[in-house]
């Protein structure tokens, strides 16, 4: 099974405006379709991605104006890898969560919200996971300024 | 040099010494950390407290309880969300308690002090430090040196006031009005 046969499988079953870049690296797929190509390409008997590896957020920085998510992909039973892509507005980068598919995603989601501030729809529990909760701002983006003062304690060297 | 308890004395009874040094020497001998690590600097902190180099040779011997400790070493990167928590275990501490900062992170940020958002750069801006260890890790030795330097730290503790501060409060003393002016 390769991408393609992949490709023509969410073809098939979503239409034609649900992948908006295809090659052989990766899938982009558009950002409202993600839940349906994932629970398709998780349950369909002939691709059966039942493990998420990795969960990436990218800051494409002020130039490009964009946000991406990669979904690195593993079938176990036929050890099969698939990369996919969602691209995001960087001014609202709102994704939809996967995290009722793979549980992997919970803890993946909270870390990209943490760092890079994309918002994911419908996660179960979106707040912080590795800074604290009081913190400002998101240090991974392109434009991050940090804060001066953290209770009381100086920031800068 | 020979340890108080080692010397030959040759009449018995009695032994003369200062209050000051008898003080001095039971806090410098029995000087329990707490037990607590914070990154990479713990695993040499851990070594050292093992048999290899057995930091129970000083009485050094670590407590699971802050409201037990003496000294807290501070081993490891030091994040701004540890810092409350760090602060917190240095207030639970009895007096007099120590602190030593072991190995760069802790001593001034490390290799975090440019880039590292999340790292306090140097520990003692949130408790205050006796003795610093550098090193990224510091070996067992340098922790060592670090304990005998804070030892010969405490060997200095005395019972006198300090002449500086008699002087300000003799001031303040003077400089107070008396009830009846107000």
């Amino acid at each position: 099974m390769i991408q393609t046969t992949i490709q023509e499988i969410i073809v098939a079953t979503l239409g034609d405006a649900t992948i908006e870049q295809a090659n052989e690296q990766y899938l982009q797929i558009v950002p409202e379709k993600l839940p349906a190509v994932c629970q398709l390409i998780h349950t369909h008997e002939t691709c059966y991605f039942d493990m998420l590896s990795c969960l990436t957020g990218l800051d494409n920085g002020t130039t490009q104006q964009t946000m991406e998510v990669v979904y690195n992909l593993y079938s176990i039973p036929y050890e099969q890898k698939l990369t996919l892509k969602v691209v995001v507005p960087r001014e609202n980068p709102v994704v939809p969560s996967v995290s009722h598919l793979w549980k992997t995603a919970d803890w993946h989601e909270r870390e990209a919200f943490d760092l890079l501030g994309i918002i994911f729809s419908n996660h179960p529990n979106l707040r912080r996971i590795l800074l604290p909760e009081d913190w400002e701002g998101h240090p991974l983006r392109k434009d991050y300024q940090a804060q001066e003062y953290y209770h009381g304690i100086q920031v800068k060297y | 040099m020979k340890g108080l308890l080692d010397q030959q004395f040759e009449e018995d009874n009695i032994v003369l010494s200062q209050v000051e040094d008898l003080l001095n020497w039971a806090r410098l001998s029995s000087l329990w950390p707490m037990g607590f690590g914070l990154a990479c600097c713990a695993i040499e902190m851990m070594q050292t407290m093992a048999s290899g180099y057995d930091l129970d040779r000083f009485g050094v011997f670590p407590r699971p309880s802050p409201r037990q400790s003496d000294v807290m070493i501070v081993a490891g990167t030091v994040t701004f969300k540890m810092a409350d928590r760090l602060r917190r275990l240095y207030e639970q501490m009895p007096e007099p308690r120590y602190v030593i900062s072991m190995g760069s992170c802790s001593n001034c940020g490390g290799p975090y002090w440019e880039h590292g958002y999340h790292v306090v750069k140097g520990v003692d801006r949130i408790v205050p430090v006796d003795v610093y260890v550098p090193g990224c890790p510091p070996r067992p030795e340098a922790l060592i040196g670090g304990f005998l330097k804070l030892q010969e730290k405490i060997r200095q503790h005395t019972l006198v006031a300090p002449q500086a501060i008699l002087d300000i409060e003799a001031q303040e003393a003077r400089n107070q009005k008396p009830d009846f002016a107000v």
